[in-house]
């Protein structure tokens, strides 16, 4: 329990760090947000440096509030869930554009990083039982070089082949957009339709480390001297692997689970940006390019949120996988 | 890995030629100057042992080793501007005047390629080199220290380990400027805990040992113990993080050039991939002029993953293959 409040401290600093870094850090680049809206405003024709002043205080910048102040201020509207107002999407607020966005990064990502784990945990069991076959060592050495491929390019020459040349799945947009998005069959088939290759994609480009991780801790499992017990006593085989081995070489994989779903909520951006596809990380590189500041930073803290999250649901699951953890042992 | 009795070494356990050199040293400093290279060129060779005994490592540092060279020695042989602009039509297939045909802008993709080489494993490896040198400080001195500056640094670890690095790097990019400097600050920043915490771990169960003990006892400065005599021992763990650290460090500098958040006047494989991706390279059906980079990438990124595994393999024998060569003779006397 006391692992569990530890752990549960050090996500709150991190939240904590990663809004201080989400104020601080428009506050110490070069220029400000207002100063960039109101010189686009300005290419576009005259404006009053009134404009500059509304912008500013829109922005809450260059104010004459002490930055502690504005500090003060900025966590206050976090709290009451206030993100601020997109410049792209305007009058919409960034809390809006963001919840319009979520579902469909939600929905493609987590199913196809558990589809990821599941498969390449399993298949590396396989390989560890079956260790030194032509199998294991074909598998292996292709996935060490699938372990290393760089997800945009996996996924242009998936839209190129699969897509474009054979066009056997859609590889833009998220649904077939002579839709009406809502919730009825037409609508659901094809986002999903819609969805294959993206998630193909990133199975392929993140199934490899799994394997190999599961392959190495089951190769090592496999020669701890319960192993060996448990076939003496004459269980099956299938109960071996699974009951004995596999339940305990999974653990390091979970922690790596937790961080990779860090990396993979950020690594959406790739995803989306490569499919168009609509979701929190196409909406953050659209809103980068348009400069939409608020917009960007709320996604950002949300990324950060999530990945905390996950990590303490990951914790959780720890404690009732590992009893070392519950019986008081902190990392 | 049996690495821990390398460092307390007596120098007599020191090849002849490295004598000299260890001599000429500071008196009062040669003991632990003479220790410290007695360790180096034991790990020196056995990591040779290792190249040539292990199939991954020997595989790995061949593509590795060819691509370094490449990088080196490649724009020197060819000497041509990357964004040389020829007028006339665009993209063309391979042919024999341009080996992998050319884009949209009439540029020679395999010069590209070749300059792109150097940018991106220059950049790979200095970040990689930043992140190591992170993580190497934090978990030496944390593990070493343990108390409060173990958990002062143990919460910054574990801080930095959520905090997602792409886009963070891509806001932060915005933000500052749109340099590849901006950008390996960030993923340095952003990837070092990992490495950090196994270190950490690892000199918490070293801090205890004999060797430890008695040089604190015979007056060593922290520093000089965390640095001369727990870091030698550590080697190992250290170049197989650096090695996939590395790779990481690449794959995202590459992903923010895809994203259009590199430096243009650059080439690199990332930037030659964005520049593919928006001139509608897909849509030409221009296979020659993205498939390349991103094979490239792929192909040093399996180089350096073959390097790691290998490394694991020699840490951890019980990963090893079944057929086990002999060790040569030499190391297990050094070993000894």
């Amino acid at each position: 329990m006391r692992h569990l409040i530890r752990r549960l401290g050090i996500y709150l600093l991190a939240i904590w760090a990663a809004v201080s870094i989400n104020f601080f850090l428009p506050r110490l680049a070069p220029g400000n947000p207002a100063e960039v809206v109101f010189f686009r405003l300005s290419q576009q024709g005259s404006v009053s440096p009134a404009t500059l002043k509304a912008l500013e205080i829109e922005f809450g910048v260059n104010t004459t509030d002490p930055l502690w102040v504005q500090y003060f201020a900025y966590l206050n509207n976090l709290l009451h869930g206030n993100l601020g107002v997109s410049i792209q999407y305007f009058p919409s607020t960034v809390t809006e554009v963001i919840s319009q966005n979520i579902r469909w990064t939600l929905i493609l990502l987590s199913v196809s990083v558990l589809m990821s784990f599941a498969l390449g945990s399993l298949i590396g069991v396989f390989l560890a039982w079956r260790r030194g076959s032509a199998f294991d060592s074909l598998l292996s050495s292709m996935m060490m070089f699938l372990y290393s491929i760089l997800y945009p390019w996996l996924a242009l020459l998936a839209v190129y082949f699969i897509g474009f040349k054979l066009n056997w799945f859609p590889y833009a947009d998220g649904y077939d957009t002579n839709l009406i998005p809502d919730w009825n069959w037409d609508f659901i088939l094809s986002a999903a339709y819609h969805a294959i290759l993206p998630a193909l994609t990133i199975v392929i480009s993140t199934i490899a480390g799994w394997m190999l991780t599961m392959r190495n801790t089951m190769i090592t499992t496999l020669s701890e001297d319960y192993i060996m017990m448990a076939k003496a006593k004459g269980l099956t085989t299938r109960r071996v692997i699974f009951a004995y081995a596999a339940r305990n070489a999974i653990l390091p994989s979970i922690t790596g689970f937790a961080i990779a779903l860090g990396s993979v909520v950020g690594g959406s951006l790739l995803v989306e940006r490569v499919f168009s596809y609509p979701g929190i990380g196409n909406a953050l590189f659209l809103g980068i390019q348009a400069k939409d500041y608020a917009l960007a930073d709320g996604i950002l803290l949300l990324v950060i949120v999530a990945t905390v999250l996950m990590n303490l649901i990951v914790d959780l699951l720890y404690a009732v996988l590992d009893p070392r953890v519950r019986q008081e042992r902190s990392a | 890995m049996s690495q821990s009795p390398s460092s307390p070494l007596p120098p007599t356990a020191v090849e002849g030629e490295q004598e000299p050199e260890a001599a000429s040293l500071e008196p009062q400093e040669g003991i632990t100057e003479a220790t410290f290279l007695s360790a180096l060129t034991t790990i020196a060779r056995r990591t040779w042992g290792a190249a040539t005994t292990n199939r991954k490592v020997a595989i790995g540092s061949s593509i590795v080793g060819f691509f370094v060279l490449v990088a080196i020695f490649g724009p020197l042989l060819i000497n041509q501007d990357p964004l040389h602009y020829t007028p006339g039509i665009g993209v063309k297939p391979p042919s024999s005047a341009h080996w992998l045909g050319t884009n949209q802008a009439n540029q020679d993709v395999f010069i590209q390629l070749v300059y792109g080489t150097r940018t991106s494993l220059f950049w790979a490896f200095l970040t990689g080199l930043l992140v190591l040198i992170i993580s190497v400080s934090v978990g030496l001195v944390s593990g070493y220290f343990g108390g409060v500056v173990d958990d002062i640094l143990s919460v910054i670890t574990n801080v930095f380990l959520v905090i997602p690095s792409l886009p963070l790097a891509i806001v932060a990019v915005e933000y500052f400027s749109r340099t590849v400097f901006t950008v390996a600050v960030v993923v340095a920043l952003t990837n070092w805990p990992w490495g950090a915490r196994v270190l950490r771990a690892q000199t918490l169960s070293m801090r205890g040992r004999e060797f430890v003990t008695a040089s604190r006892s015979s007056g060593e400065r922290p520093w000089r113990i965390i640095f001369f005599e727990i870091f030698p021992n550590e080697i190992s763990i250290v170049a197989a993080s650096f090695v996939t650290t590395s790779i990481q460090v690449m794959l995202a500098v590459a992903g923010l050039e895809f994203l259009g958040f590199g430096n243009s006047s650059t080439v690199s494989w990332g930037t030659m991939l964005y520049d593919a991706y928006n001139s509608g390279a897909l849509l030409q059906e221009a296979w020659w002029w993205f498939a390349p980079p991103g094979l490239c990438i792929a192909l040093v990124g399996a180089g350096l993953a073959l390097l790691n595994f290998g490394i694991d393999e020699l840490a951890d024998p019980r990963l090893r293959q079944l057929k086990r060569r002999k060790w040569p003779k030499k190391q297990r006397v050094a070993a000894a």
